[in-house]
This record gives C-alpha cells, sequence and structure tokens, in this order.
C-alpha cells in the first residue's frame, strides 16, 4: 500500500481532534491542557512537512521551524503561569480555576 | 549557490525601530532595577511616539519589502497610529495604579511595547507566516501582562484562563493556515488570493480544504477580537486582570486584532467573500444579541466593560459584513471612536478608590455626580457615547456602519444591531442613573492624578465634540479603506 497525502493529513486532523478533545474533556490538571495543546501544535507540524513534501515547496518546512520555536516558547510561559496560580490557589485542578464566573 | 538580497529596510523602520527600544529598555531596567519603572514607562512612551512619527512620515503607497513577508499602505499606517497612541495612554494612565497596588516592575512597560510591536507586525503581514509570529509575540506578551499581579489569585487565574484559550485560538488558526497553504501551494496573501481564481476553482478537494481552512482562521480571529462564540475568555480575563492591563486589553490588541481580520477577509480571501460573508452576520448578530443581554445582570464594571466590547465588536463587524469601502470605512472609524471611549471609561474605572483601594462593584458609583462631579460628568460621556446618544461619537461609529449595512440590502441586520443597541442603552444609562440619582457614598479618593485628568479630559473632549470636527478620523479612515478595498 502506498502512504500518500490522505494518510498524513488524516493522521494529523486525528491528533488535532484528540488535542481539541482533551482540552474540553479534561476534568482533572491543567498540565493536561498544556499537553493537549502541544499536540494540537505538533499535528499542524505534520501537516505542514506532509503539504511541503507533496508540493515540493520548503516553505512549509519553514513554517514547522517556526511553530516548534513558538511553542517552546509558549509552553515555558503556559507552565510559568502555572507555577504562580498555584502559589497563589494551591492546587491546579481544572474544577479549581473558578474564582471569577458568571 | 544563491546569495542574500538584503531587503528594504526602510518600510519597516517604526518596527525596527520599536523592537530596538524594548530590547534597549529591557537591558536598562535589568541594570537600574524596579525603582526606574516609572522613567521606562515615560521612556516607553516616548518610544511610541518616535514610532508614531515614523509611520506617519513613511509614504502612503503600498509597499512590500522581506521578500513580500510585510506590506505598508494606507490601512497599515492608520490603524498602526490607533495601535500605538491606545497603548501609550494606556501605559500613562497606568502609572498610578502601577506604582500603588505593587506591580512596580520595570517588566510592565516592557512587555506593553512588546506586544504593541507584536501588533505592528500582525497588521502589516502580507504572508501567513509573518501573520503567525506577529499574532503570537503579541499573545504571548499578554499572557504574561494577564498574570502580572503574581501574588493576586485573580490575575494569576485571569492569565491562566487567557493562556489556554489563547493557544487553543493558535492552533485552530495554524491548523486553518497549514491547510490553506497545502490547497493553494503558497503562504503569501496575493499568492492565495490569486490560487483562489487560477487553481482551485472547479478542485474540489482544494475548494473544501480551503473552505475548511478558511473557517479555522476565521474561528481564531473571532477568539482574537472576542467576538461571540469565542468570547468566552474576556468577562473573566477583563475581571481579573490588572485595571490597566485590562484597559490595554480593550483598547490595542482589539483594534489590531480587528484590522487583521480586515486585512486577510478582504485581502487573500476576497475571492470567499460569499462563504466568509456568512459567518461575519453570524458572528456580529451573536456579538450583539450577547453584548446587549448579558451585560445587564452584571455588578463589577470591569465585567461589564468586557460584555460591552463583545457587543461593540458585533457592531464594527455590520461594516464588514457590507464588503463595501463605505463599510469598511465605518468599521475602521467604529473601531477608532471604540478606542477613545473605552480608555476614557478605564481611566474613568482607574479612578475608583476608596481610602487607597481599588473597587470596581457599580454600586460603588452610587451619588458620584455629588462627590465628584467632574468625574461623574465624564464617565456619562463615555456611557452615552457608548449607548450610541447623538452627537456624542459613539453614535457616528454606529450611524457609518448601519448606513453601510443599509446601502447593501442588509436590513434585518441593520435593525437587529438597532434594536441591540436600544437594550445595550439600559445598562449603560443604569450607570449614569446609579451616579446622579443615587444616595451618595463615601466618596473616591481625590486628587485622581494629573495623568488621568489629562487623559480623561483628552478623551472626553474627542468623544463629545466629534461631530463638529470629524475631519481627521474620516479622511485617514476613508484613505485606509480605499487602500484596503479598491
Amino acid at each position: 500500500m502506498e502512504i500518500g497525502l490522505t494518510h498524513y493529513l488524516t493522521v494529523a486532523a486525528v491528533l488535532f481532534t484528540l488535542g481539541v478533545v482533551g482540552i474540553f474533556l479534561n476534568r482533572k490538571n491543567v498540565i493536561i491542557i498544556l499537553m493537549a495543546i502541544e499536540l494540537m501544535l505538533l499535528a499542524v507540524n505534520i501537516n505542514l512537512v506532509a503539504f511541503s513534501t507533496f508540493l515540493n515547496d520548503m516553505v512549509g518546512q519553514v513554517f514547522a521551524m517556526l511553530v516548534l520555536t513558538v511553542a517552546a516558547a509558549e509552553a515555558a510561559i503556559g507552565l510559568a503561569i502555572l507555577v504562580v496560580y498555584f502559589r497563589n490557589r494551591g492546587s491546579i485542578a481544572v474544577e479549581d480555576v473558578n474564582v471569577m464566573k458568571g | 549557490m544563491q546569495t542574500f538580497v538584503e531587503p528594504d529596510y526602510l518600510p519597516a523602520l517604526p518596527e525596527l525601530f520599536l523592537a530596538g527600544a524594548s530590547v534597549t529598555l529591557l537591558m536598562a531596567g535589568v541594570f537600574i532595577g524596579d525603582r526606574s519603572t516609572r522613567l521606562m514607562t515615560w521612556l516607553a512612551c516616548v518610544a511610541m511616539a518616535i514610532a508614531f512619527v515614523m509611520v506617519l512620515a513613511l509614504p502612503d503607497e503600498r509597499t512590500t519589502t522581506f521578500f513580500g513577508l510585510f506590506v505598508v499602505d494606507g490601512f497599515a499606517a492608520f490603524m498602526k497610529c490607533l495601535v500605538l497612541v491606545g497603548a501609550a495612554v494606556t501605559l500613562i494612565v497606568g502609572i498610578g495604579y502601577v506604582k500603588r497596588e505593587g506591580m512596580n516592575r520595570f517588566e510592565f512597560p516592557v512587555l506593553i511595547v512588546f506586544a504593541t510591536l507584536g501588533m505592528l507586525l500582525m497588521i502589516s503581514a502580507n504572508d501567513l507566516i509573518a501573520l503567525y509570529v506577529g499574532l503570537e509575540l503579541q499573545s504571548l506578551s499578554l499572557y504574561i501582562v494577564a498574570a502580572f499581579r503574581r501574588d493576586s489569585l485573580r490575575s494569576t487565574e485571569a492569565g491562566l484562563k487567557y493562556f489556554v484559550l489563547g493557544a487553543i485560538s493558535s492552533g485552530l488558526l495554524l491548523y486553518g493556515c497549514s491547510m490553506v497553504y497545502g490547497f493553494t501551494g503558497t503562504t503569501q496573501f496575493e499568492g492565495i488570493a490569486e490560487a483562489l481564481v487560477t487553481t482551485v476553482p472547479g478542485n474540489v478537494a482544494a475548494e473544501t480544504g480551503v473552505l475548511i481552512g478558511l473557517v479555522f482562521i476565521a474561528a481564531a480571529l473571532a477568539f482574537k477580537v472576542s467576538a461571540v462564540p469565542f468570547h468566552m475568555w474576556t468577562p473573566d480575563v477583563y475581571e481579573g486582570a490588572p485595571t490597566p492591563v485590562t484597559a490595554f486589553f480593550a483598547a490595542a490588541p482589539k483594534v489590531a486584532a480587528m484590522a487583521l481580520l480586515l486585512r486577510v477577509f478582504l485581502g487573500p480571501f476576497h475571492e470567499l467573500a460569499g462563504q466568509w460573508d456568512q459567518i461575519v452576520i453570524f458572528v456580529s448578530v451573536a456579538s450583539m444579541g450577547l453584548g446587549a443581554f448579558a451585560a445587564i445582570g452584571q455588578k463589577n464594571i470591569k465585567r461589564l466593560m468586557a460584555y460591552s466590547s463583545i457587543g461593540h465588536v458585533g457592531y464594527a463587524l455590520v461594516g464588514l459584513a457590507a464588503g463595501t469601502p463605505e463599510g469598511i470605512r465605518g468599521v475602521i472609524v467604529y473601531m477608532a471612536i471604540y478606542m477613545v471611549m473605552t480608555l476614557g471609561g478605564f481611566a474613568c474605572i482607574l479612578a475608583m478608590r476608596q481610602r487607597g483601594q481599588m473597587v470596581e462593584e457599580i454600586s460603588d458609583l452610587s451619588g458620584l455626580s455629588k462627590t465628584n462631579p467632574a468625574l461623574a460628568l465624564a464617565l456619562a460621556i463615555f456611557m452615552f457615547s457608548m449607548a450610541g446618544i447623538p452627537p456624542l461619537a459613539g453614535f457616528f461609529g454606529k450611524l457609518y456602519v448601519f448606513l453601510a449595512a443599509v446601502d447593501e440590502g442588509l436590513y434585518g441586520l441593520a435593525i437587529f444591531g438597532v434594536l441591540a443597541s436600544v437594550v445595550g442603552a439600559y445598562y449603560y444609562i443604569r450607570i449614569v442613573k446609579v451616579m446622579y440619582f443615587d444616595q451618595p457614598t463615601e466618596g473616591f479618593d481625590r486628587p485622581v492624578g494629573l495623568e488621568l485628568s489629562a487623559v480623561l479630559a483628552g478623551t472626553g473632549i474627542i468623544t463629545l465634540f466629534f461631530f463638529a470636527y470629524p475631519g481627521p478620523i474620516l479622511a485617514g479612515a476613508e484613505a485606509a479603506a480605499a487602500a484596503l478595498v479598491p
């Protein structure tokens, strides 16, 4: 069986959906949300690299490198915010993130 | 072996200057320490003023540089001016708060400059990659400033919520970008527009792929302008973030995101106007409705401003739904007026202090007309203007977008907008009633501070006398719209 563009796109779409579902169905821990976000961004990278190869165009891979870099910065900031939040609240359970609502 | 061709740096001069200035401020702040916060704030304002002059001094013709990634035109120039003014004014109104409320750290003005730089890049983006990098530079700085009071539970919770939802929206944007790139074969805006005319039509897979990409990008941009159904973060983040940060969120990033939305929809995706039109109309109606009804029960004034800003985005999008040059001009004028009213409104909120403590409840405003008539008058002007009472500025903002919608035959949308603004008028005028007819409480601390008074006077005068001298804003918006919609 030949592995074509469609297969890559399907894998990426499944991973992306898992990431989104992971964020919204997760009731436990904010760390899991960070992991789900990472999953979404990496699914996009699969998409970009697959398209880049398929189109024989380097731009997609350049884009993927930038996404990786920004994702690292984003994870660092997310963890930093999570640490200051934990110091104030003493918990990082998703159902405890509820001081403001309405 | 390819040789490197040096790009033309001149069109990006304001951004290059601001990038250099922000790094210099950061280094200076590290060496001097936190006692330099006030100095850093003023230096950041000076840097933004210089960037403002540079934006104005650049020629107005459409120029692209950095291999087509970066574009300067009349639209970019006007929106950049708005963003720079919004950012500088929020820094100025925040000076007192930053000093009193334990936010006295030099990183604050530096982060605001970084965020502003990101916004300028986003406004000038001419490529999906440039768009993404600019948007992230802005967002990453905003996540940090939302959580800037790191000893406050509410501020950190606001930062956490903003981060999580912002990251989801970045993910959606990227997924959309990857689909558009894959099915048009390019990330450049001109290339996408061309592909949508030449190669994509007739190819079912490509048509579907680009449409999916468009929907994802539209969802992410709707999140950034906090339009319904992607508004969930707005009330919590506005309430929890420190008040100067909330003022900044409500003013500059919203204008920049709206500029990006206009550029993306009217540039690369102009050919798909029939498709995105439905999205814009739905989002606009939903935002106006939610902005009008959800704000009624609010007791916290920052939360009320959040719902109000959601409603204002809905009104502005009416102009985009029309899609004509008049409609786009309406959106730009609306955003300019919205920014002035919001800055004024938040300057009033920053003056709400009792015995040295910030207060945020609407009931704290009781009888303000007796205890501080000038502040009450200023807040009343902004509230009437946001409600759209003529002859204040807010009325003209709404007038231009609704007229454009009527000209295009979107009667239902215009009528819904007018009805929504009637409902919305209830909660704006309730604040005026609380200030003028309720029993006075102990009143707010005085004096409110020189910077706050100056900003209140300036924004109040613009709001009040816009009808007498609308020329500069109207002409600027007209030129900006002409650059975007030929």
